[in-house]
Formats: C-alpha cells, structure tokens, sequence
C-alpha cells in the first residue's frame, strides 16, 4: 500500500468540527443577505417590545414595565427561538445544497456535526442578537449585560432547549426530507404561550400551568421576571431549569441518533435536495 | 505484506427492502484490490441502492457490507477515510468556490498538505480557470471535473462512481476516463462503476455484473459475455439481459 495523504483521528475530531465551521464561515461571507436576515427580525421585535413597553409604563405606571421585563423577556425569547434556527438552519443549508450525503459519506461523525451546529448557532447568535442588545441598551436603557451572572446562567438554559428541539427537527428533516422544513421556523412557537414568556405562569390556566413547569424556559423566564422587579437571582429556578434541560438535551441526541438511523433505513439521505 | 489482503468491497446476501418492496434481492459479490467492476443495469435495477448500502448512507434489510474486511454496519468510520465517491445524487455547496470547497472536505478527510493536495489536482484536472469560482456558477463538465476533485481529495483506495460522466458531452466524457484509468493504475486503487454507457464500461472494467429487477442477472469480464451471448458489444449483451423475462430466484 503506497503512503497515504491523510491523518486518520478514529475518534472524535476537532479538525473535521473545524472543517464544517470553515464551511458555514464561507457561506455566511458569500452572502450578506444571509447575514442581514440574522440582524433585521430581531432588531424589529425588539423595537417593537420596546415601544410597547414604553407605551405601557406611561399609561399604568406599573414598576414591573419600567423594570424592562418586556423588553427584556423578548430578548431571551429571541435567544432561546435564535439559538434553535441558527442550529437547524445551518443543517438545512446542507439538505438545500444537496451536500448531506457528502458529509454523511465522509469519516465526520454524528457527534462531530452536532458540535459544529452548536458552535454556528452561538455565532449566529452573537451576530445577530449582540447588535440588538446594544440597540435595546441605547434606546430603551435596557442593559443586557448588566444582569451579570444572571445574564449568563438565563442564555446558558436557553440555548440548551433551543439545541435540544434543533437537534429533533434536524432528525426529523433527515427522516422525513424538506416536507419537514417549516417546523424549523415554527416549532418553537408553541412555547410562547405555554412558557409565560411576557406574563407570569400564574395567568395560565391551573390545569396548563403543570405542563409550563415541564418545560425548562418557564423557570427562565419567570426567572427574569424575579430579578427585574424583586431584585432576586432565583438560583433554585436556574437549577430546576438546568436539571430539566440536561434531560431533554439527552433525549433529544437520542431522537437525533435513530432518526438518522430510520432515514437510513428508508434510504432517505439519497433522496435529498432542493 | 504476509496478511491476506481482503477484497476492496465484500459483498453478502445483500437485501434492501422499502416496506414490501425488494429493491436488492440477495446479491452476492467481491471487488478485489485494484479492481475496476462495472455495475450495469437499467433504472431500477438496484444500483443505486446497492451503493447507498456500500456507502453505508442507506441500511440493508439482510446480508453484509465489508469494505477492507471492515463490516459498514457496525464500524464504518474504520474505513470511511479510505473511500469516497462521486454520485449525481449530491452536489457540492454552491456559494463555496471550488478552492473552498476542496478545502472543506480535504480537513474533513484529515488531508495533511490541503493547499499542495488542491495545487495538484487543479493541475491535474484541470480546475485552474475556475478554482476561485463558486461551485453554482459552473458548466456541466465542471463540475463534474469537481466533484472528480472532491472524490480524490484523499487519493482514496476504494471509489465508488455512480454515472460519474452523465450529462457530460463526449470529450468531456473521454477526458473523464482518461483521469480515472490514471488514477487507478497510479494509485492501484478498486473503483466500482454504475454506468448506463456501456462503451465506458468495456473500457474502463475488469468485469462486469449485470443486474436486472435487484438481482444479478449475469457477470463476467466484458469479452467473456459478449461471447457468451454471440454478440458484437456490450451494449447488445445489456440489451439482451433487459429484455429477457424476469426470472424470479435465477440470481447469481
């Protein structure tokens, strides 16, 4: 056998993680619309909460809206549904470009392309919610950054449910093919209501609200809502959060491994494109 | 080398079943190292099928894949670095230029000299023109002359090519040919060939399995079943393998 060309790593491969982040880096530097659409809802939903807000405050004068709990609870909405599209976009860029057989025929593992969306969905977030922030920071007076540790322990809960349902809807489109595109952008969205993201779980229904504290984004969320206007990091809520996410995250890998293992089966990774 | 080697591709009882529906029935077949083997049948005769199940991209219902004595089913990634392949299946990303794109899947096959290795297939394949161009805006035969590029990134031991020269004029198509006689005789490398065209067939193959309704309906080397059927070419012999009634259960 002549020499061979390449380095073989059997397990786990940093370079292979770096090889599909050079390949989304490229994408995004091709195009700026892709990079504008990162930036532009955001920055709409934000302006919108924050003149609501403003709207709000004057005319009831209630402490909890000057507090910022608007504004700020739909920039962690916009991290916990971000995080999600930015991990199942750039997977869908690879069924879009017809590329997912090319990537699954190389020696990149599973795990190895769940890192690699990870990592995209937090640089997505960064470029398009960082701006945003700052924005919210510059004309409403609402700083982000300011929440400290809170701020931290609030974006490390959220994209952890967002990679979670990423990963499902990634398995589902391997599975299932582009019929199963739309729950990327929709999906999410039935968290909204039943997560209390704008108003407190107490609105709910008593019959909703045990399916609200099944789900990690309500203790986020009620989480905020204690530090804005009680002054109180709620740790016990970030700890209920974090337990509850760890165990949908496990899950979700799993649903992401036998999916791909059914589109295998029905032979669906051969069928896929534009 | 005192160890045997073991064949390139390793094939048995292989079965691939969508729902009820037999799309392989049961083949059984070697690729042996440095051979070229020609899989010829018409659309829906399985070959496609059957290399999803060699690339392990589709799971059989029964049999085994082993690639370099390594079973697809269960340790795959053993192997994975030594093969690639060229399918119209897939394409490659359409935003990236070619250099990007040569250089994506050179880190994902771990190649050590990534620049010099794309340097030498641009001069080789003649990518030069367009290597800073974006894959979306090339011809036909330019991609195709990529998507050669990608599959030898690695210079890989095993390739597996399904109609690696259809849609493709016929110089283009020639000078396909040509690069893969090369690289295999340069390379010593197996090469498995799905091909509708029968006279790249006969030149390019060692031997030929015919297959027909997911069976093998016949194999052997070009010459040999030309004569076996009194027949002028290849091309006459697939047409009378096709037209011949399906006998179920007269697989090879």
């Amino acid at each position: 056998m002549s020499k061979t060309i390449y380095h073989h790593d059997a397990g786990f491969s940093f370079t292979r993680v770096g090889a599909l982040i050079l390949r989304y880096t490229y994408l995004l530097r091709s195009s700026w619309p892709r990079l504008l659409e990162l930036v532009y809802w955001p920055t709409v939903q934000m302006l919108t909460w924050g003149f609501i807000q403003v709207y709000v405050a004057g005319v009831s004068g209630r402490a909890a809206f000057a507090a910022g709990t608007l504004i700020g609870a739909m920039l962690l909405w916009d991290v916990l549904f971000r995080s999600q599209l930015g991990f199942s976009v750039s997977f869908l860029e690879e069924i879009w470009a017809r590329n997912i057989g090319n990537l699954l025929m190389s020696p990149m593992r599973p795990s190895e392309f769940i890192a690699a969306l990870i990592i995209m969905s937090l640089v997505r977030l960064a470029i398009g919610l960082g701006p945003v922030a700052v924005m919210a920071m510059m004309f409403f007076g609402f700083n982000y950054f300011a929440l400290g540790i809170s701020a931290a322990l609030f974006f490390a809960n959220l994209v952890l449910t967002g990679w979670a349902v990423g990963l499902v809807v990634s398995g589902l489109v391997m599975r299932h093919g582009l019929g199963a595109e739309s729950l990327a952008w929709t999906v999410m969205f039935v968290l909204l209501p039943l997560t209390s993201v704008y108003y407190p779980v107490t609105v709910l229904p008593v019959w909703l609200q045990p399916v609200a504290w099944c789900l990690p984004p309500t203790y986020v969320f009620e989480g905020l809502r204690a530090l804005l206007i009680d002054h109180t990091l709620r740790l016990d809520l970030m700890a209920e959060a974090l337990a509850l996410n760890l165990g949908f995250f496990a899950l979700a890998i799993f649903a992401f491994r036998i999916l791909l293992e059914r589109a295998r089966e029905a032979g669906s990774l051969m069928q896929m494109g534009e | 080398m005192t160890e045997k080697t073991p064949p390139a591709i390793e094939i048995e009882r292989l079965e691939k079943r969508y729902g009820g529906v037999p799309a392989v029935r049961g083949i059984s077949f070697n690729l042996a190292p440095g051979e070229v083997l020609g899989l010829l049948g018409g659309n829906g005769a399985g070959k496609t099928t059957t290399i999803g199940m060699i690339m392990g991209l589709v799971l059989p219902s029964a049999g085994s894949v082993k690639v370099f004595g390594v079973d697809m089913a269960k340790d795959r990634y053993a192997v994975l670095h030594r093969m690639n392949f060229e399918s119209p299946y897939v394409d490659m990303p359409h935003r990236l230029t070619v250099r990007q794109n040569l250089e994506v899947f050179g880190r994902l096959y771990g190649v050590r000299s990534i620049k010099d290795r794309i340097a030498n297939l641009a001069r080789e394949l003649h990518l030069e023109d367009f290597l800073d161009r974006e894959a979306g805006a090339l011809s036909a035969g330019q991609k195709t002359r990529v998507a050669l590029a990608k599959s030898l990134i690695n210079e890989p031991d095993l390739l597996l090519l399904d109609e690696p020269t259809a849609s493709l004029d016929p110089d283009t198509a020639d000078w396909v040919r040509t690069r893969l006689e090369t690289y295999r005789r340069e390379r010593g490398a197996s090469i498995l060939l799905a091909s509708h065209n029968m006279a790249e067939v006969e030149r390019l193959c060692d031997r030929v399995i015919i297959m027909k309704a997911g069976a093998i309906a016949d194999e052997g080397t070009p010459d040999s079943l030309i004569e076996k059927y009194g027949r002028h070419s290849l091309e006459e012999v697939f047409l009378d393998v096709a037209r011949a009634p399906v006998v179920q259960g007269a697989a090879a």
